[in-house]
């Protein structure tokens, strides 16, 4: 029975009445009293030595108040890296500084080389145009495998090498090389995992407000990460007390990844308002957060599997060029590693595993987390991989994949890459897959398809991700300098109300709902008496925001903590109104009851006593009901699942058309199915998009050519099916309080090896049997190329 | 953005006068001229409105003869009130974009722009029409010149273009997958004279006909008369989303199409 409210009802988010009357507080909505208005002045070129920088003129331009450079940033720290990434050797990665403005060399299209603030937006780019930038070009490293051979060009002179770090990880090499010398047959691919650009609809806004009397530096910004921003602005980059930073975050309009890292625009908008004692406001627009977002993947690879003569796999390694782009981003060396490499295992039993990732540094603009970060590029290597294997050994792909499957009695596993998933059943979701999916219809289908002269495939792939990011203990072994926790308050109101503050962030995964289910489900109260509260570095707790499918399992689960906090202090209350004693007072559905007796009260006047506590005795009970928990994940959650999809190829275009697309996940227990739903749709579109049609390409200058959405093609509505999606198989999560595992990033993790593979299978059964592979985007142009290449 | 006057004459007289100011710019639907000047590539010092201009917009036109356009009638005017003289030309014009560009963007803009890559200049070259402005009347053979030029002198205001009907005619759109503008547009029309046949979207020379094909249909207008043909790769745009080769053999692939669906 669905349930109406509560924990698994599917509850309408309470967020979209704002977001659909228009009534949301987006950034470029606000404005402080005496605003100025910023305006950055970007690089035109890829790589090159700034020469000469000339602002008089644009200081004397109409309207305008101050331009910075690089010498107004002397004073503070260059943007900080989260992750130090070690290399083979032992050494810890190349950590060139990444100044707030340019200084010396620009490093990529669109890298900031001065701010100009006046009084309107319209001034500031006026006066912009007016400075005189001279810049001497310097040859540009644009593609990975240049970068990496010897003689190359380098982005950063005083490292001496384009190589980031080069980093191993997993079985030995030797021992797995071993295995593959010996085995009955080895399957090879090589692929590009190309470049993304996450294109949030909302472009990106920084305001900064300097208060001299308390000395608080205030920024509003479009962050899914409010707190962390505050710690990194105030620790690492401006060097005064975090309580003197206070970071906001109000509706933000989409993230994917984006929207975590601290950017260059925040410190400025900050070190503005502060030289100015008036709000400066920076507001993106579209061409520039093409020139300025970090953008995601941008991967080549080459990825290999040994096999016995039954398909089964004894080993598995793989070589990889990760672009970190043209200065380390917030996250940038974790994603191809620690995200990436510890994922190489899938959902099999690979007894051995051996990934070797290097990082590269591009002129490009920089590369870090975008949906899925690291997780969907193992997992599109591995699902290609494990396709290409099971044609090769005349095997189906469902079943090739079923013969090398964790088993349910395997866990705990550990794999070979440094994970150890407490739980799953990828049988289950493969079953629940070929059910929802309807793969005993494919051949009708197909038939159908070929009537119209079209030719039908279907693509399978299976996927684990490791959510719930992070345990701190094993972030910190992997390299990350911050922990992994989320703490949460609870605070009952007098009148009975429950407001909960999150560190978490909300930007479209709708937790006003879902977190405040699961407080109505535990204090048995209706759910519109909780509020939760989101997005303030000052007024909410400290956490680490949004990213990494964690803010149900993190932050979701501190909120639990908290709760039971509340429920265990409103005991001690209730057990003194019904002088009782504490251990005999049951809690159940709002109502504390003396056991085994019919004294009871409800919960609505153990808060209001809890703040008229007349004869309250204070020396064993405080007045007051909120309370605060910290969690910290034992482990990582493992969401895993598996994917279908059928397209139709027309073999004249070479035109691929998404027919159906099924889901089979297992989240763990679900709290809201609707918004779980609305999560993996949203994933699944992105991953059609990568699949077939999003591409970031540069030219040979580094130019940026597809940098504007009349190149770059994002997904339409009419581009994707109509989904079928299915959350019923369930193996809780062992670890963290509500057995939940996360959703947000599943959908493009596991979507884009179902539709490349659905592409080949429609091909190779349609007599072009020489297409093996063809590297995403999957475009009409480079499948028609792959059919005509004999 | 820069700066800029704005005027919104209501009569041709006014528009030319207008546009012999300095630097004056005639602005219709605004789809490709706006954007433009926010990205600061284009900064006139006047913008001259035509959609005030009554006499030109709007649709007339004779049953089986021709049908005439006004410049600044707005795509989803043509695709709405066109279909009933020239379907084809209607259909081209409800493809064109998403609704917002066809409420805004004109006919005449689309013809004045000449992007390599619009769907009107097709139709305009395979019917025949002729471009009329304020001071001549140019046939559309005349007309295109290449990538973003015609045969417009400057202030010289496009008033509305003529199209015969022809017996049968259709376009063949495969879009660019980003931004659904043609990678390869061709329109068909059948006169009793002949078959023309106009290729948007491929050629680095802009829109033009393919005369092969042209005499190929004129014999037998069926898609089967030109199996397997496709004009030279040579000349054709090769960018991210398809090489010359495949442009080349799109032309083909649309053409046929265009064959079949011609009513
Ligand atoms: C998102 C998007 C998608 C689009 N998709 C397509 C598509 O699929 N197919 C397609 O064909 N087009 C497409 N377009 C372009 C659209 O059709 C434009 O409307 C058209 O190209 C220009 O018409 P306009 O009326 O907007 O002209 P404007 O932008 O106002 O003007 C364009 C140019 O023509 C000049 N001009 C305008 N009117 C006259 C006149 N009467 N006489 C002389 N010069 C004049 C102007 O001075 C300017 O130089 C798209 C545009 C957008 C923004």
């Amino acid at each position: 029975m669905p349930k109406d409210s509560g924990i698994g009802a599917s509850s309408k988010r309470r967020e979209d009445v704002r977001f659909l009357t228009g009534k949301g507080r987006y950034m470029d909505d606000m404005n402080r009293p005496g605003q100025a208005y910023a305006y950055l002045l970007r690089s035109p070129v890829a790589h090159g030595r700034i020469t000469a920088l000339d602002t008089r003129e644009a200081e004397a331009a109409p309207g305008v108040i101050k331009v910075m450079t690089s010498a107004d940033t002397a004073g503070i720290g260059g943007l900080p890296c989260g992750w130090q990434i070690h290399s083979r050797d032992g050494a810890p990665m190349h950590e060139p500084k990444h100044p707030v403005l340019a200084e010396g060399k620009v490093h990529h299209v669109g890298d900031p080389v001065a701010m100009v603030i006046a009084e309107t937006a319209a001034q500031a780019r006026d006066a912009a145009e007016m400075i005189v930038m001279d810049i001497e070009e310097l040859p540009p490293v644009v593609n990975m495998k240049d970068a990496v051979a010897a003689g190359s060009p380098l982005v950063f002179d005083e490292i001496g090498t384009n190589v980031c770090f080069d980093w191993t990880f997993g079985t030995p090499q030797a021992e797995t090389d071993a295995v593959f010398a010996a085995a009955a047959h080895v399957t090879t691919l090589d692929l590009v995992n190309q470049r993304l650009v996450a294109n949030p609809m909302e472009p990106r806004v920084a305001l900064g407000e300097y208060d001299p009397i308390t000395e608080l530096h205030s920024l509003f910004t479009t962050s899914q990460n409010p707190q962390l921003i505050r710690l990194l602005l105030s620790a690492f980059v401006l060097g005064i007390p975090e309580q003197r930073v206070r970071v906001m975050a109000p509706d933000v309009g989409g993230g994917f990844g984006s929207k975590i890292f601290h950017y260059n625009e925040e410190v400025l908008v900050v070190l503005a308002s502060k030289a100015l004692k008036r709000p400066v406001k920076w507001t993106s627009d579209r061409s520039e957060a093409f020139l300025s977002d970090r953008q995601g993947r941008d991967h080549v690879t080459r990825i290999e599997v040994a096999m016995d003569k039954d398909g089964h796999f004894l080993a598995m390694r793989t070589d990889t060029l990760a672009n970190l782009g043209g200065y380390l981003s917030t996250l940038g060396p974790a994603i191809p590693t620690i995200l990436h490499g510890t994922l190489m295992a899938g959902n099999y039993k690979t007894p051995k595993v051996t990934v070797n990732v290097k990082g590269v540094f591009t002129n490009t603009i920089p590369v870090d987390a975008y949906r899925g970060a690291g997780r969907p590029e193992a997992t599109y290597q591995l699902e290609r991989l494990v396709d290409k294997a099971a044609r090769e050994m005349g095997l189906d792909p469902v079943e090739i994949r079923r013969r090398n499957f964790i088993q349910p009695d395997q866990f705990p596993y550990a794999t070979p890459v440094g994970l150890a998933y407490d739980i799953g059943n990828y049988d289950a979701t493969m079953d629940k897959l070929v059910e929802v999916a309807d793969f005993a219809g494919f051949e009708a289908r197909k038939a159908e398809s070929a009537a119209r002269g079209k030719l039908r495939g279907l693509g399978v792939s299976s996927y684990i991700e490791a959510c719930g990011i992070a345990p701190s203990a094993a972030a910190g072994a992997l390299g990350g300098r911050a922990g992994g926790w989320e703490s949460a308050n609870v605070r009952v109101n007098a009148a009975g109300g429950v407001t909960v503050w999150t560190g978490t962030h909300s930007h479209g995964q709708g937790h006003e709902t879902t977190f405040a289910q699961i407080v109505a489900d535990m204090l048995g109260l209706p759910e519109n008496m909780i509020d939760i509260v989101h997005g303030d570095s000052a007024s909410g707790p400290l956490g680490l925001g949004t990213y990494g499918s964690r803010s149900l399992a993190v932050g979701g689960s501190a909120i639990v903590r908290a709760t039971e906090k509340v429920i265990a202090k409103a005991k001690k209350i209730a057990a003194h109104l019904l002088e009782a004693a504490e251990e005999d007072i049951t809690f159940d559905k709002g109502t504390f009851t003396v056991a085994g007796t019919d004294k009871a009260i409800d919960f609505g006047t153990v808060a209001l006593t809890a703040y008229v506590p007349h004869n309250f005795p204070h020396e064993t009970l405080e007045p007051g009901l909120e309370e605060q928990a910290f969690y910290d994940p034992a482990n990582f959650t493992f969401p895993a699942g598996a994917y279908a999809c059928e397209v139709e190829v027309d073999p004249e275009t070479g035109k691929v058309s998404v027919c159906s697309f099924a889901a089979a996940d297992d989240f763990g227990n679900i709290i809201n199915p609707m918004v779980v739903s609305g999560q993996v749709h949203g994933g699944i579109g992105q991953g059609i998009g990568q699949a077939l049609m999003e591409n970031c390409v540069y030219d040979e200058n580094g130019q940026l050519l597809s940098g504007s959405f009349m190149d770059y093609a994002m997904p339409r509505a009419d581009d994707v099916p109509n989904y079928v999606v299915d959350h019923s198989c369930i193996t809780p999560c062992t670890h963290n309080p509500l057995g939940v595992k996360g959703c947000g990033e599943a959908g493009a993790i596991g979507s884009p090896p179902a539709v490349v593979n659905a592409v080949i299978d429609a091909l190779q059964r349609g007599g072009y049997s020489h297409v093996t592979h063809i590297d995403m985007p999957v475009s009409p142009s480079r499948v028609w190329a792959a059919m005509q290449a004999k | 953005m820069y700066n800029f006057d704005f005027i919104k004459p209501e009569t041709l007289a006014g528009a030319v006068e207008a546009l012999a100011g300095e630097d004056a710019q005639a602005l219709s639907g605004g789809q490709t001229l706006l954007p433009s000047m926010k990205q600061r590539l284009n900064a006139p010092a006047t913008l001259v409105s035509l959609t005030g201009i009554a006499e030109l917009k709007g649709v007339s036109g004779r049953a089986g003869a021709s049908v005439t356009i006004g410049a600044a009638t707005p795509h989803a005017v043509v695709a709405a009130e066109a279909g009933a003289f020239y379907p084809a030309l209607a259909d081209l014009a409800g493809g064109i974009g998403d609704p917002a560009v066809r409420n805004r963007g004109t006919i005449g803009g689309s013809l004045a722009n000449n992007d390599p890559s619009a769907c009107y200049p097709s139709a305009a070259l395979a019917s025949g029409a002729t471009i009329k402005t304020n001071i001549r009347e140019i046939a559309a053979d005349d007309f295109f010149q290449g990538m973003f030029t015609t045969a417009l002198e400057p202030g010289e205001i496009i008033t509305g273009v003529s199209f015969p009907i022809p017996e049968k005619a259709a376009y063949a759109k495969f879009q660019q997958p980003a931004s659904r503008f043609a990678l390869a547009g061709v329109f068909v029309a059948k006169f009793a004279g002949g078959v023309r046949v106009a290729v948007t979207g491929a050629s680095e020379g802009g829109v033009f006909r393919w005369t092969e094909a042209e005499a190929a249909l004129s014999a037998n207008f069926s898609p089967d008369a030109i199996a397997g043909m496709a004009p030279p790769a040579e000349g054709m745009i090769g960018d991210l989303h398809g090489t010359p080769e495949y442009r080349a053999h799109l032309v083909g692939v649309m053409t046929r199409r265009a064959v079949a669906a011609a009513h």
